[in-house]
């Protein structure tokens, strides 16, 4: 291939931040007392924390040398499945920081606030346009505080009917989060295998579907990538015996503008707005994961909800069938203000778009890699594609050795060992941010690593070479917790 | 659109290797009475420059200083950032990479977190911090059920001055699995009542906020020592991790769990959210902890290095029988608060937390010689209970003209503290602001 992307640089070591510094030193401009001291009472007072004291410069040598440690998705490709790493615009980390919204008092009376409560309100609208739902909340502070929020308000549903169910259907292709979501609001998960297509068949569900079951929790797209054909069937099934139909919403980002979730037999789903919508992931989280509902579910929506009426926003507290609150406050304002941006710049047909290209970049991957890496599935993707080891299982080696030896050739591995059900995973969503330039150079790295697989199997296994550091003890690591310096 | 890269060259190139003639039949696989047969009804789209002057007209009309003078706490604090630290936050290798599960190139995060971690337990007092949590609210209610799986008891007491909608959203996570929640009275001097607890053998955790919802520090030593009798797990949350540069943290005074809001330390109010869910332990609980955590370890060449550990308590691993659902947290937010920490110092906290003390006892003080009674006589922080002498809604309304925000009403939640006020002063507030709280009280 060409001259690879990753090379080596110069990396400065960085010690723990309490070694470096010096008493006395300070990063802080203390404000001027203008007041007298007043004495606390010493039964009460202690020594102080145990922190240590550093100047300005030490602080920010620090975190930019640790920075320097990172890969981000502004370094290159981050083609981690189901995370949806697309690019962050940059005008909307402007417009979080805006000192109106930035310096809010979140219990300010509402005439004293109306601007970011017409914010949410539009927010929650347009994420219902797009889902094809009624009515949203925001509270959620990332996806799976979501799928909570989800199974509370079926809880919530069924007990308003005088009737308690036990179990929720989640298939074996779901993400870890589904069933312990539904466990901590008391339901037992029931598996249903997915079939040889890689979807869920009406005849799966139909065997377990019963009246102690609350619903089902589907992905769609799912985590294979691939379309759930038989939804509409599969939502008649459980609905019939008064089931109700959860999505989850973390891959959106395939179908905005192409499926409305809402017209097909979902009744409640929720959305990431650091995937989907393009807020950055931090480094895991802060994250926000609204939840969008069908009418006859907006009673029981969290409270408190936004209410406009005779010009004017407000918050009501009065919704008596409310499952109640998930946040201390309003959710995850200052995330909402970049999505809404997003949404805002973008429009209904550039998000028709972006949902295109990023199929269109999935499908480009997997016809150009089919050939290098096994395909389980060799049907049409949507936005992410899966491939698996098995190809490179002669020589020994794993999807593991390939995902580090990708860290070499200067790009993010994708999600690997997951879905569970196909093994030795791989799976790739490029989204529609990634230029087809980056994409073939990609492709060509994984062209010429399943090529060393072959010729040069002990290289893949001593991958990476380049990075900070080389492969971790993580057994190690958990037997002998080391958690605190 | 400037987020997309494709020119009409590549699509069709694109397309050629795919198979298929044009963008809708990339959806073959989505039968058709499964489409949309509309365009999405949104806004069309802005510019970057449009969407400036939006934005900028919401924002404006937020009540926020200098505009206003604002004396609100109760959960959401005012307090200077360095701009340094916002500074280094924007670093997009930061901001924009995922959650670390790639050690290799995502050591820059992991020994931050690291570091936010001991800083964290530090701070509390306790032996392990996490990586994060959503909010202080949802935090409690985490501990909370922590502390059920450990004791496998299904009760659990609250005081009445743990932030009301913290408790809220402890009814939330709670109802459904049919747990008991027992809510405590209070006292006259502001701090919880404990005396019922003795006798109560079946409770898997007590949980008192210090300082509490009325600014009040409790006396955690006592509440340790009738609670450790019920054989229950001692829980402290808090909202104001601030009062720890001054007032003795919870793990020297016997709590066995300690979770709270950490905004206060280098985040902004941001109309509540994304705020820091802060959660620490003893050692012994490790593995009934919820969250993320992150442990030193060494690479192939024996370097020192950092990875996610002890995953088997997550629910990507473990599924239903997981700790806690949590998989994104509030990382970018614990990375602000170890900035803000490590810019502040420890002789800078004393100091900071020293002033916050100060000016509230300054206010306290003025507001009494003005006529206002002082609710609770228990020391504290820097927010306090009051009642203004022609009562709360004229007064409030009175200086609302005048653009001050005298503090938040208690009657919503304490019905019987109608007409009294929550107010709170920080460091960002000058004395010539309290003075004129004060003159327009007393007027």
């Amino acid at each position: 291939m060409k001259e690879s992307q990753g090379t080596s640089g110069l990396i400065l070591n960085e010690p723990l931040l309490w070694k470096k510094g010096k008493k006395g030193r300070s990063g802080f401009s203390m404000p001027r007392r203008d007041v007298v001291p007043s004495p606390a009472d010493e039964v009460l007072t202690g020594d102080g924390p145990d922190l240590p004291d550093l100047s300005e410069v030490d602080v920010v040598r620090h975190y930019t040398r640790l920075s320097q440690w990172n890969f981000g998705l502004d370094t290159g490709m981050y083609p981690l499945g189901s995370c949806t790493m697309k690019y962050n615009p940059k005008i909307n980390e402007k417009q979080a920081v805006l000192p109106g919204f930035a310096g809010a008092h979140p219990l300010l009376p509402a005439e004293l606030s109306q601007g970011t409560l017409e914010l949410m309100w539009r927010l929650e609208r347009y994420l219902a346009e797009i889902t094809g739902m009624d009515a949203a909340t925001l509270q959620p502070a990332a996806g799976a505080q979501g799928e909570l929020t989800g199974m509370l308000l079926i809880h919530a549903y069924h007990a308003s009917r005088g009737s308690r169910r036990s179990k929720i259907i989640v298939p074996d292709t779901a993400h870890g989060t589904n069933p312990a979501s539904a466990a901590l609001c008391g339901f037992s998960s029931v598996p249903v295998q997915s079939n040889e297509r890689g979807v869920i068949s009406p005849e799966a569900v139909a065997a377990v579907m019963d009246e102690d079951t609350a619903g089902i929790m589907i992905t769609n797209p799912n985590t294979l990538g691939l379309f759930e054909e038989n939804i509409q069937e599969i939502a008649r099934i459980v609905h019939t015996k008064g089931g109700l139909v959860y999505g989850d919403g973390a891959n959106m980002n395939a179908v905005m503008g192409i499926v409305q979730m809402g017209k097909i037999g979902f009744d409640v789903m929720h959305l990431n707005l650091h995937k989907t919508f393009s807020t950055p992931h931090g480094g895991g989280g802060p994250g926000s994961g609204p939840v969008c509902v069908k009418d006859f579910l907006a009673p029981f929506l969290p409270v408190p909800r936004i209410v406009f009426n005779e010009g004017a926003y407000r918050l009501s507290e009065d919704l008596p069938q409310s499952i109640g609150r998930l946040h201390a406050f309003h959710g995850n304002f200052g995330v909402m203000i970049k999505a809404f941006c997003y949404i805002m710049s973008m429009g209904g047909e550039g998000l028709k778009r972006a949902s295109q290209l990023a199929v269109l970049n999935a499908n480009y991957i997997k016809d150009s890699l089919k050939e290098s890496l096994h395909l389980p599935y060799d049907r049409p993707c949507m936005h992410e594609c899966v491939f698996s080891d098995k190809l490179q299982e002669a020589e020994k080696v794993t999807t593991l050795d390939m995902a580090k030896r990708l860290m070499d050739y200067g790009f993010h591995p994708p999600t690997i060992y997951f879905p569970l059900v196909v093994h030795g995973a791989m799976m790739i969503e490029p989204t529609e941010t990634e230029s087809k330039e980056d994409i073939d150079r990609f492709i060509e790295a994984l062209r010429a690593i399943a090529a060393e697989a072959r010729d040069n199997p002990e290289m893949l296994k001593a991958a990476p070479v380049r990075p900070k550091v080389r492969r971790l003890d993580e057994t190690a690591a958990a037997r002998k917790p080391c958690l605190t310096g | 659109m400037r987020y997309l890269p494709h020119t009409e060259e590549d699509i069709v190139s694109m397309l050629r290797t795919v198979g298929v003639e044009d963008m809708d039949d990339l959806f073959s696989s989505i039968p058709p009475s499964c489409r949309v047969g509309r365009a999405l009804d949104l806004p069309d789209a802005l510019t970057e420059w449009e969407l400036g002057t939006l934005t900028e007209e919401l924002a404006e009309t937020m009540a926020v200083s200098p505009a206003y003078r604002i004396f609100m706490g109760a959960g959401s604090y005012d307090h200077y950032i360095p701009e340094s630290v916002s500074y280094l936050l924007g670093r997009s290798e930061f901001s924009t990479a995922y959650t670390p599960y790639q050690p290799e190139i995502s050591q820059g995060t992991l020994q931050a977190i690291y570091e936010y971690q001991t800083l964290a337990a530090r701070l509390l007092g306790m032996e392990v911090a996490n990586a994060s949590m959503y909010d202080g609210a949802s935090a409690l209610a985490e501990a909370l059920l922590m502390a059920i799986r450990i004791t496998k008891r299904k009760r659990v007491a609250l005081s009445p001055l743990i932030h009301p909608h913290y408790r809220a959203v402890v009814r939330t996570y709670l109802g459904p699995g049919g747990y008991e929640i027992v809510e405590l009275p209070f006292l006259k001097d502001g701090r919880t009542d404990i005396s019922g607890l003795s006798g109560m053998d079946d409770l898997a955790a007590v949980a008192i906020q210090s300082p509490n919802f009325f600014g009040c520090v409790e006396d955690l030593p006592a509440a340790d020592e009738t609670i450790r009798k019920t054989g229950a797990l001692f829980l402290v949350s808090f909202t104001e991790p601030l009062a720890y540069g001054l007032f003795k943290n919870p793990g020297c005074q016997g709590a066995d769990i300690v979770c709270g809001e950490g905004q206060s330390l280098g985040i902004p109010r941001s109309f509540g959210g994304p705020g820091l869910g802060m959660f620490a332990c003893r050692m012994k609980h490790v593995r009934s902890m919820p969250g993320r955590l992150v442990g030193k370890t060494t690479d192939r060449d024996g370097r020192p290095g950092f990875v996610l550990t002890l995953a088997t308590r997550e629910q990507h691993i473990r599924r239903e029988k997981a700790n806690s659902n949590i998989c994104t947290n509030n990382s970018l937010c614990a990375l602000a608060s170890a900035m803000y920490l490590a810019s502040v110092g420890g002789t800078g906290i004393r100091d900071l937390a020293s002033l916050n003390y100060d000016k509230a006892e300054y206010l306290k003080r003025g507001l009494k010689e003005a006529g206002c009674r002082l609710t609770f006589d228990s020391p504290t922080f820097n927010e306090f209970v009051v009642e203004f002498p022609k009562g709360f809604k004229d007064t409030y309304t009175r200086l609302l003209e005048k653009r001050i925000v005298a503090g938040v009403p208690l009657g919503t939640w304490y019905p019987g503290l109608p007409d009294h006020a929550l107010l709170c002063v920080t460091e960002t507030v000058g004395r010539e602001d309290m003075d004129a709280l004060i003159r327009e009280v007393r007027s």
